[in-house]
């Protein structure tokens, strides 16, 4: 078992925009490796260049967050762990957002980190409520699917079955998976192509 | 601009005018429907349902590469286990390979590394390895359908999003993080929800001139970018099935530009001839009785979807895209939107990109000039890309100034566009014939924009510094079309030219 990760707790940081692909997250350039060491410092380091500063990752009030608010489609593009891993790496532990992509929230999913998705006019108040106090708390309730923060408390949307993973501390899938045995054998025998296509099939 | 057919779709908006929905809260088939070739592949590779609610799915076919798999062999080395079905994983190197050599050792020692540590995996665990010396390299989801190891009926994975290019043969092929790489060569399975399914029909046929990038670029324009979370799309409809096989491939590759898990068409006579004959394809009766079961796993005539969509194929012009996503684009003959022609919702993503592209508002794209133009990658480097960007080619010459790249997408390809002399057409023409590789489409080996060179390139994504340079621009279009930028130094419509 995997531990459990039932909720996140701390200060969070604010960083708008929609469509926010992994590209942006960790540059190509930094996949040139063979383990995931060192990405946390390399986050989002273009536009942190091209920002000169201004970036919400380098904004001293967002300094030490653990939350990382976000915009729509968060994580498009590439289908790189490594997005998931620099952020965590970074030091944030929970994801919320109007909608993240696919498989950037199954990677967080494979690494214990919860995504989390509030509609649209309480994502902009938690936005709101966080850019103008970022020292408060906001908790990330995976167990209740709540997102709270001084403004309010607002009901967040996670998958089912990806909830339930992060609860039960199953999230480690290869653990889970191994548990079929010979389930596993069993299924590829049904499987025609892995026969040979033998007149059996 | 082009009208939307649905202005604002799909924002969570069910559209009253499509078929209702008729599968449950996720994706299961009603019961009595008959299936999707989702739903059958999905079937046919499931080895239970977990606890979580999720599938656990057997997966017929892993591709690996450089980028995505050391870790997860790392994992997996650290947890003890072994690849449960090496010989159902295959590994080709394509990211990294430098395009201009591929001697060994490569210039960059990052890159070495990896391709030592491939090397060194792949023979630990009796994993085939269609390196360099091989013949066969290339993109993965280039080599993958050429050898016949992808085939109508699987499910398949790779660390890598273009996964979805497998699609066009029927297949059900997924893009993979680093730690699902390692659930698959642990276990030879995934724990996955069951996408839900939208046809997308293309009907009539297209204009000349209109390749299968145009018809994808423009799915993403009417969709959106998000607008396929949750689904996996089926391709279908008159322009559809008249696609060559590598066609249904570069529409199949984009399926995640359009936010869907993957993407596929149902294998037909075209399939079927395609995959006759290859190294790996069944052979002789076997071939027979595979063509029958492929035939079977296909969607039902009345199979239900979650959703519906039709779009007019000859409505589709050469597209061209303008901004930091692929659904920013417009038709070669249009002009860049204005903020105000846009729902408001949209216009910060529009200013955001007119100010990275450092493109005006209300100008024809046509005339935007270019410094680099790129052919290649798992979306167009296929023979027919290099075939329809020669015709262009012989043409004229390159624009003073421009750099332009031509990349064949494997060995293979390089070899079948030699027996047919294209690279001497290309470099006659004052292009740059290269070797197999991803090259310019990501920017993890040496071909790399420079500042903020403006790219035509016949690849998939268009993302702020996708190609190398922190502030380099990219324009997606068709391989012909980007020839046609090549020689004209700015965006022009390839078909003043054919």
């Amino acid at each position: 078992m995997s531990t459990k990760r039932e909720r996140v707790v701390g200060r969070a940081c604010v960083l708008r925009g929609d469509d926010i692909d992994t590209d942006r997250i960790i540059p190509a350039r930094y996949l040139r490796a063979v383990t995931f060491e060192g990405l946390g410092e390399r986050a989002f380091e273009d536009d942190r260049t091209q920002s000169k500063g201004n970036h919400p990752l380098d904004d001293q009030r967002f300094a030490g967050a653990t939350v990382l608010v976000v915009g729509n489609n968060f994580g498009c593009g590439s289908s790189r762990e490594h997005a998931p891993q620099a952020l965590m790496r970074f030091g944030f532990e929970a994801f919320v957002g109007g909608s993240f992509a696919e498989i950037f929230a199954g990677n967080c999913t494979a690494l214990g980190l919860p995504c989390v998705t509030l509609e649209a006019a309480d994502l902009a108040t938690l936005m709101d409520a966080v850019d103008l106090d970022p020292s408060q708390e906001v908790e990330v309730d995976v167990v209740r699917r709540r997102v709270a923060c001084r403004a309010g408390s607002f009901p967040a949307g996670i998958r089912e079955g990806t909830r339930r993973q992060l609860v039960e501390g199953s999230w480690n899938n290869t653990a889970v998976l191994l548990e079929a045995g010979a389930a596993i054998d069993a299924a590829a025998a049904r499987l025609p192509y892995l026969m040979g296509f033998g007149p059996a099939c | 601009m082009r009208t939307r057919a649905r202005p604002c779709y799909p924002r969570g908006v069910s559209d009253p005018t499509r078929s209702a929905p008729r599968t449950g809260p996720a994706g299961v088939p009603a019961a009595g429907a008959k299936k999707t070739l989702l739903d059958a592949v999905w079937d046919a590779h499931t080895v239970r349902e977990l606890p979580n609610g999720d599938t656990q799915l057997f997966i017929g076919l892993h591709l690996i590469h450089e980028v995505t798999s050391p870790q997860a062999f790392s994992m997996l080395r650290d947890m003890g286990l072994r690849v449960r079905h090496p010989e159902r994983t295959f590994a080709t190197v394509d990211h990294i390979i430098p395009t201009q050599s591929q001697k060994r050792p490569l210039p960059d020692e990052l890159a070495e590394t990896m391709m030592t540590e491939l090397e060194r995996n792949c023979r630990d665990h009796g994993i085939r390895f269609f390196d360099p010396e091989s013949g066969q390299q290339g993109i993965v989801h280039v080599i993958g359908p050429e050898t016949g190891l992808t085939q109508p009926g699987m499910t398949i994975a790779c660390g890598d999003s273009h996964t979805s290019t497998h699609g066009a043969f029927g297949c059900v092929a997924f893009g993979i993080g680093t730690s699902q790489v390692r659930d698959v060569l642990a276990t030879q399975c995934l724990s996955l929800a069951r996408p839900k399914v939208r046809r997308i029909e293309v009907t009539g046929k297209l204009s000349p001139g209109v390749y299968a990038k145009d018809v994808t670029l423009h799915i993403i324009h009417q969709l959106g970018v998000k607008g396929g979370i949750g689904f996996a799309y089926e391709y279908a409809g008159p322009a559809i099935e008249a696609m060559t096989l590598e066609e249904r491939m570069t529409v199949c590759n984009m399926s995640i530009e359009g936010g869907a898990r993957c993407g596929y068409v149902n294998p037909d006579e075209s399939t079927f001839a395609y995959l006759r004959g290859r190294a790996f394809t069944p052979k002789d009766e076997a071939f027979e009785r595979a063509v029958a079961w492929w035939r079977s796993i296909a969607s039902a005539k009345d199979a239900a979807y979650a959703d519906r969509v039709q779009l007019d194929g000859r409505g589709i012009a050469p597209t061209v895209t303008f901004g930091i996503n692929p659904g920013q684009s417009v038709a070669v003959d249009e002009r860049i939107p204005r903020p105000e022609d846009l729902p408001p919702d949209e216009r910060p993503s529009l200013e955001e990109a007119l100010a990275y592209m450092e493109l005006r508002a209300g100008v024809p794209i046509a005339g935007t000039p270019i410094d680099v133009a790129f052919i290649g990658s798992c979306t167009n480097g296929r023979l027919s890309d290099l075939r329809e960007a020669a015709r262009v080619a012989r043409t004229g010459r390159v624009a003073p100034g421009v750099k332009a790249l031509v990349v064949p997408g494997s060995q293979a390809v390089a070899r079948a566009a030699a027996a047919e002399g294209l690279p001497e057409v290309f470099r006659a023409a004052g292009f740059e014939w290269r070797e197999a590789g991803c090259s310019m489409c990501l920017a993890m080996n040496p071909d790399k924009l420079v500042g903020n060179q403006m790219c035509a390139s016949s690849s998939n994504r268009n993302f702020k510094g996708r190609q190398g340079s922190p502030t380099g621009r990219t324009l997606l279009m068709s391989p012909a079309m980007v020839a046609a930028a090549a020689l004209r130094g700015r965006v022009a419509d390839a078909r003043e030219i054919l």
